[in-house]
């Protein structure tokens, strides 16, 4: 009995809450201590989850005590523990700041009582999907985390909402039905949709039908990760929703992709058979990204365009496929979670002090609210990849990974990736330059909040209420302690960096894992390569009898 | 692996057709879509199964290459669920959609409209603005007792359209004279304050409009 057993509560804990907090639907006191305990609750679980796998190791968990490759495994190594605690920092923050929101607001009624519920589920599907280590399983967590986003996009029901979430559904379902047309075709070639088992048997496969499949989950992963071509319609719809749920939403979904996007390249379909074309699409992620960005006037719209962007990023260290870029992303996966995550938040807040999220409308905020401002301007800066934050940790490790591996295209998407930082800065720098440094009267068309005299400042007319208070103790509490988490990863990043590069390695190797779920005695194929010309030693480990396995079982 | 011919040829029809109603512009064909495209993967993961074979219920004296395979049936089970509750979802806000624009379409987005529109030679100053049809200059008008009224603006605006970055200047230039603040909701008028509430960002409808609010 060890503690990766417990695993599984990090997906039982929050739809527990889920169906408590439904049942005290009525009372919303007791569905908000319900809700954040809980989720306080799964947090300290995956703390100490990551703390067991801290120094490396796979641990594997049969849900219901069928043996692998039959039964539903969730796998908890050194990444899915640290996407884990990462995505549940960030939803725990999200959380206090949605229901400071509903406290100040003092919306008892319906149908903010269903946000709660649904919020769990959301954090429930999001802890499956990094925990699965069954592809249908996968395909699972990425509907539960979906419906629930479903109903959080289009809370209230207003008609910016409406016509934001049917994009967003129909593109989300699309995606969805393609992943399950992958995963019936896996199953069609392989008879197995085991993650461990999957990647001994697709390397039997013939190269066409491989290729094949690598396509179509990539495709899959890539709409909901929001890679280029792919991505149209992240900007449309996340914008729309109430700040909590953009900021959750930018922080987890895409990120979910782009995990599963790492377990198909480096588990199932290992070797660099399509990192060209990756590549191209990070790159492309990057720029067009970056560039729609500078077009946008509403900050919400901006940051969302800087998401897609700096999805590439990720994608650019994914496709290296080498110790170096690998472990780079995934640091930078978990500074991106909480950087956009922040953002969001303050954007959040810059909404309510200043009565617009539009830079054209908001102005002086820097004198109005320095809190604000400098709620702003760290994870702004962080974002950009200034020194010495996290971004710029990240953004480096990315870039040498790509310099040491020297390809021309490597070069590009090394070029890319600084000129990507750099009209991050502009874009950012703008918000800046209006939002907060511009006197109020210059503004177009500013909010009458904006030119109050300062003793007024607490309270203002929001939305025909009286009295609003601008800016809730607990709404910029909980903004604040997540710019803190993004400061102390980058304290951190030292211990943090070791742990990702050493993840890649695990990763890349793919015993640990495989040996993890199928037994000691499983036999770990060699990585596929196309040309012969680059060798892979050390995977000559252990190639017992197929009967020796058989008799395990 | 053997498969069972009619099955493929129903499943292909499937996608054609879901494919083919997904490319639609109006919200119910583009659902029905999605179900057609649900449903022929649930063909496509039956088929996978194999042909049929006896059910899996164990009996010492069958042969194990006998027995259907049980896995695919139990993920269609699964993908049945999901499809029925995303399904009903979509109804839920195609319905909601033709409550609040009386159009059963896909509408399109605003802010890439104001995007496209935006004069490339200077964004600030020089650019012709549309009529304003968001709530933003609501909070001029209760002054000057100026209204504001879009009924000029092509079928494409509706109460969802918001657009930011107009200037008080060339709003009063260009809003027409009208008495109430009115804006056009599909066919019909609703209350500018009543729309400009509902645009607000993490606000819930005040006041229930004649199709009912949320309250």
């Amino acid at each position: 009995m060890n503690i990766a057993s417990f695993a599984p509560l990090a997906v039982v804990l929050p739809i527990l809450g889920a169906a408590l907090t439904f049942v005290l639907i009525r009372h919303s006191r007791a569905q908000r201590v319900v809700s954040i305990t809980l989720l306080a609750l799964t947090l300290l679980l995956e703390c100490v989850l990551l703390a067991s796998v801290w120094d490396g190791g796979t641990e594997a968990v049969n849900i219901g005590g069928w043996l692998p490759p039959w039964g539903i495994v969730m796998v908890v190594d050194q990444f899915s523990s640290l996407m884990l605690v990462v995505s549940s920092t960030v939803s725990l923050a999200v959380l206090v700041y949605a229901t400071g929101q509903g406290m100040a607001d003092g919306d008892q009624d319906a149908p903010l009582s269903i946000f709660h519920p649904t919020y769990l589920i959301l954090v429930a599907g999001v802890s499956n999907a990094f925990l699965s280590g069954d592809l249908f399983n996968l395909y699972v967590g990425f509907e539960i985390l979906l419906t629930a986003s479903y109903v959080l996009m289009t809370l209230g029901g207003t008609g910016p909402r409406i016509r934001a979430g049917v994009t967003y559904v129909v593109v989300s379902v699309v995606s969805s039905v393609l992943f399950l047309i992958a995963i019936a075709m896996i199953y069609g070639a392989t008879g197995t949709i085991n993650m461990a088992d999957l990647a001994i048997k697709l390397a039997d496969l013939d190269s066409g039908t491989r290729m094949l499949l690598h396509v179509m989950l990539l495709v899959a992963f890539g709409i909901k990760a929001a890679v280029f071509p792919l991505s149209f319609w992240l900007p449309d719809s996340y914008p729309t929703a109430p700040a909590p749920v953009t900021a959750v939403f930018a922080g987890l979904l895409t990120k979910v992709g782009v995990y599963a996007m790492v377990r198909t390249e480096t588990l199932l379909f290992p070797g660099d058979s399509l990192n060209t074309p990756l590549m191209v699409a990070a790159l492309l992620t990057m720029v067009v990204g970056i560039l729609g960005a500078l077009a946008q006037s509403d900050i919400k719209r901006l940051l969302s365009f800087t998401l897609v962007s700096h999805i590439g990023y990720m994608v650019f260290g994914l496709a290296m496929s080498s110790v170096a870029g690998l472990g780079a992303a995934v640091f930078y996966v978990a500074h991106h979670i909480t950087i956009q995550t922040s953002l969001f938040l303050v954007t959040g807040l810059i909404e309510r002090r200043g009565g617009s999220s539009s830079i054209d409308r908001v102005a002086g905020l820097a004198k109005l609210s320095p809190v604000l401002a400098l709620l702003f301007f760290i994870p702004a800066m962080n974002l950009a990849g200034i020194p010495p934050f996290s971004g710029f940790l990240g953004k480096l490790g990315l870039l040498q990974a790509g310099v040491e591996l020297g390809t021309p295209l490597a070069y590009a998407l090394v070029i890319g990736g600084v000129l990507t930082s750099l009209l991050t800065l502009l874009a950012i720098a703008r918000v800046w330059n209006r939002a907060f440094w511009r006197k109020p009267e210059d503004a177009e068309n500013p909010d009458p909040v904006l030119l109050a005299a300062p003793e007024d400042s607490d309270t203002g007319h929001r939305a025909g209420k009286r009295n609003v208070t601008l800016l809730p103790r607990t709404m910029v509490g909980s903004t604040l302690g997540l710019v803190i988490f993004g400061v102390a990863l980058t304290v951190f990043a030292g211990p943090l960096f070791r742990v990702a590069d050493q993840s890649a390695v695990d990763m890349l190797d793919r015993s640990s894992y495989i040996q993890a779920v199928l037994g000691e005695n499983a036999p770990v194929p060699p990585i596929a390569q196309p040309e012969p010309a680059q060798p892979e030693p050390a995977q000559q480990e252990a190639q017992p009898e197929p009967a020796q396995q058989e008799a395990q079982r | 692996m053997s498969v069972n011919l009619t099955l493929l040829t129903v499943m292909g029809a499937l996608y054609a057709c879901g494919i083919y109603l997904i490319m639609e512009r109006s919200l119910t064909r583009v659902l029905l879509g999605l179900m057609l495209l649900a449903n022929a993967t649930n063909l496509l993961i039956l088929a996978t199964g194999g042909y049929a074979g006896l059910a899996p219920m164990f009996s010492k004296d069958t042969d194990p290459r006998d027995y259907n395979d049980p896995l695919p049936q139990a993920l269609i089970l699964t993908s049945i669920v999901i499809s029925f509750a995303v399904t009903a979802f979509m109804l839920g806000i195609i319905y909601r959609s033709w409550v609040l624009a009386r159009r059963d379409e896909i509408q399109d987005d605003v802010e890439d409209i104001r995007v496209a529109e935006t004069p490339s030679f200077d964004a600030e100053d020089d650019s012709e603005i549309p009529v304003e049809t968001s709530e933003f200059p609501l909070t001029m008008i209760g002054s000057d007792g100026k209204g504001i009224s879009d009924s000029g603006v092509s079928g494409d605006r509706t109460t969802g359209d918001s657009v930011s970055g107009d200037s008080p200047e060339s709003d009063q230039a260009d809003g027409p004279e009208a008495g109430a603040a009115t804006v056009k909701a599909g066919d019909h008028r609703i209350q500018a304050k009543d729309a400009a509430a509902e645009e607000k960002p993490g606000s819930q409808n005040v006041t229930p409009g004649p199709e009912g609010g949320v309250k």
